[in-house]
């Protein structure tokens, strides 16, 4: 008995090491990439063409920034894609929200018809090609603010996952709500929407997120400068490096090359800066998020 | 599905009613039914209409002529497309790829789950577990600028650190064979916190008793793991892994090109079904063959999810699509 408890301690020991090791290790691999973010945006560009990226800058420069914010170039995109982000959001809500609510109600006769007619598009697609020809040939919308948001108006699973917090709502106060001479369109802004907030919310930062780093519509249909979200400008600034990081800022003087390797640092910075600023505040909703929608997330 | 089917054979007997029924039904919560309009059209026009659009994988698409004017032109694109040898390898490579980030990322989150549950200090507990979530949150495009930091050859952190201790540095760019590594070391850095995430919650739901119970029997930590975590785990880790099987034929575009980008020497490991078809559209513009490419995506992962969905369903009916 007691040689199996020392034993046990002797594991358990074991057992902590490798567990708290284990998480230390992960945590600083997970950092690694955000502080070499920084240590590149914060290095003198030709330390970064001598020595290459470090983790310890040798010589500390703002020159990054400097370029970024001298011409209006990464200016332009920040409006383009908060733009994006906010009406893309907002009408996204307001569709999946409409069409979840409706297919939570148990008095609607069609709800499981429509729901497969969601479902099978979760299914089978007609792949790429004649939605990009419909997108680009029929509807027209290349090179539009539009068509950086309306294709992605609404996401199957957050709608079936605001549907799931839709169907917690209890049925006796729609009805009673009925009884008193409610319609369904008033029911759904009074009781149903302010009773499910946090869902909401929930759900909100999902499509937030994802029109804030979304790139794959901005890759395929926006060719005009003006309309370049910052994630297609960062794409920019990987392939093409220097003429891109010129045009950052058509005012500088020929002949001085500006800080390419620090500026895509620089760059990525500004573009997650929003993230890591409200990362504390909103993680709690993408938690739940993910373990109420629980796999299908 | 089986609840569609019962109510559409219930209300085929009754043939006259039903015709009533529908106007009746759409009359009687017309307000609901209008709220939903506007997300119908959108699966209509963005979902359903592109998938008429697949006959352009059976014609020799013109701009001009336009979907319906081009002339049809049998199985050419496919015949193309098959006998070019590219097929194997985009497909061998996409399933490849998606099996290695499943397995890893499996067996890490599952382990670091299990272990921030054994954290006993909260604020040791919440800062890491934060900061494992945290890169969910960063696009693509920025991996792919992290991505340039750390392997780029001539500048990248890594060549200059080997350097800087008088050592070969790599030449990253052509070296195919190391960028599936490099594939799943990103694919972990992205996607781990969000698992642990999922398998944490799913822990903490399980009874404290089993735990204490063994404990007081002599069980240590490693046989607490080993024989109630996992056990008890194991119906959530085989649901992720189906449905993540159902997407086996679908390449992350956005992770891939972003990480690899146009750099063609390196198609040879990292070439996914996707990136094949953007390229195909994109630059090729050769619009017949990508349509074709993508129909025989949709197709196996059509199969895949239809298959996988079942097998969840089997085992756990709340968590299936359908």
């Amino acid at each position: 008995m007691k040689r199996s408890k020392i034993l046990n301690n002797k594991s358990n020991l074991v057992y902590n090491i490798v567990a708290y090791s284990s998480i230390i290790l992960f945590s600083v691999f997970c950092l690694l990439p955000f502080w070499l973010m920084v240590a590149g945006a914060f290095t003198d560009e030709s330390a970064i063409i001598q020595n290459g990226y470090q983790l310890i800058p040798k010589k500390f420069s703002l020159d990054a920034f400097d370029t970024i914010f001298a011409g209006n170039r990464v200016l332009n995109a920040y409006k383009v894609t908060v733009l994006v982000t906010i009406m893309g959001t907002t009408l996204a809500m307001i569709l999946t929200s409409m069409m979840a609510y409706g297919l939570s109600l148990k008095t609607i006769k069609y709800r499981n018809q429509i729901s497969f007619y969601v479902v099978f598009t979760m299914l089978f697609s007609g792949g790429l090609v004649p939605w990009y020809i419909l997108i680009t040939q029929y509807l027209k919308l290349q090179d539009t603010i539009w068509v950086l948001f309306v294709p992605y108006l609404i996401n199957p699973w957050y709608m079936f996952l605001l549907r799931k917090f839709f169907t917690t709502i209890p049925e006796s106060l729609i009805e009673s709500a009925k009884i008193d001479g409610a319609n369904d369109f008033y029911i759904f802004v009074k009781i149903a929407l302010p009773l499910s907030l946090p869902a909401l919310a929930t759900i909100g930062l999902f499509y937030s997120l994802f029109f804030w780093n979304d790139w794959w519509l901005g890759l395929l249909f926006v060719n005009d400068r003006r309309l370049q979200p910052l994630q297609l400008l960062l794409r920019a600034l990987v392939s093409n490096l220097s003429s891109e990081v010129q045009a950052l800022n058509p005012n500088s003087k020929q002949g001085i090359i500006p800080p390419a390797y620090s500026v895509r640092m620089a760059t990525s910075i500004i573009t997650i800066g929003p993230i890591v600023l409200f990362y504390p505040f909103v993680q709690k909703y993408f938690v739940k998020g993910l373990t109420v929608g629980a796999v299908k997330g | 599905m089986s609840k569609v089917l019962c109510e559409t054979g219930h209300s085929g007997k009754k043939v006259r009613l039903r015709k009533n029924g529908i106007l009746h039904e759409l009359l009687k919560n017309k307000t609901i039914y209008l709220m939903m309009l506007p997300g119908i059209l959108f699966f209509f026009i963005f979902a359903y209409i592109p998938m008429v659009g697949v006959i352009m994988a059976f014609k020799d698409y013109n701009i001009k002529k336009g979907i319906f004017g081009s002339s049809w032109n049998g199985l050419d694109n496919f015949k193309f497309f098959f006998s070019s040898g590219d097929a194997f390898r985009i497909t061998f490579n996409t399933v490849y790829m998606n099996l290695l980030f499943l397995i890893f990322s499996t067996v890490i989150s599952v382990a670091l789950a299990i272990f921030l549950n054994g954290v006993t200090k909260k604020v040791f507990k919440k800062v890491t577990q934060s900061v494992m979530f945290l890169p969910y949150f960063v696009s693509w495009a920025i991996v792919g600028i992290i991505t340039q930091g750390f392997f780029a050859s001539e500048n990248g952190a890594i060549n200059s650190f080997l350097k800087s201790i008088n050592m070969e540095p790599v030449s990253w760019n052509s070296s195919p064979e190391l960028w599936p590594f490099i594939l799943v070391i990103f694919y972990l850095w992205k996607w781990c916190g969000y698992n642990v995430v999922i398998y944490l919650a799913t822990i903490t739901g399980f009874d404290t008793e089993c735990f204490e119970a063994a404990a007081i029997d002599g069980a240590s930590k490693f046989q607490q793991i080993r024989y109630i975590t996992i056990p008890l785990l194991m119906p959530t880790i085989i649901i992720l892994t189906l449905l993540q099987i159902g997407k086996i034929f679908y390449g992350d575009f956005g992770m891939f090109y972003s990480i690899i980008g146009d750099n063609g020497i390196l198609y040879a490991t990292t070439d996914v079904i996707d990136t094949y078809v953007y390229r195909a559209l994109r630059l090729m513009s050769d619009f017949g063959m990508a349509s074709a490419v993508g129909l025989y995506q949709s197709l196996m992962c059509f199969v895949m999810v239809f298959g996988s969905n079942l097998l969840v369903r089997k085992y756990q009916s709340d968590a299936a699509l359908f």
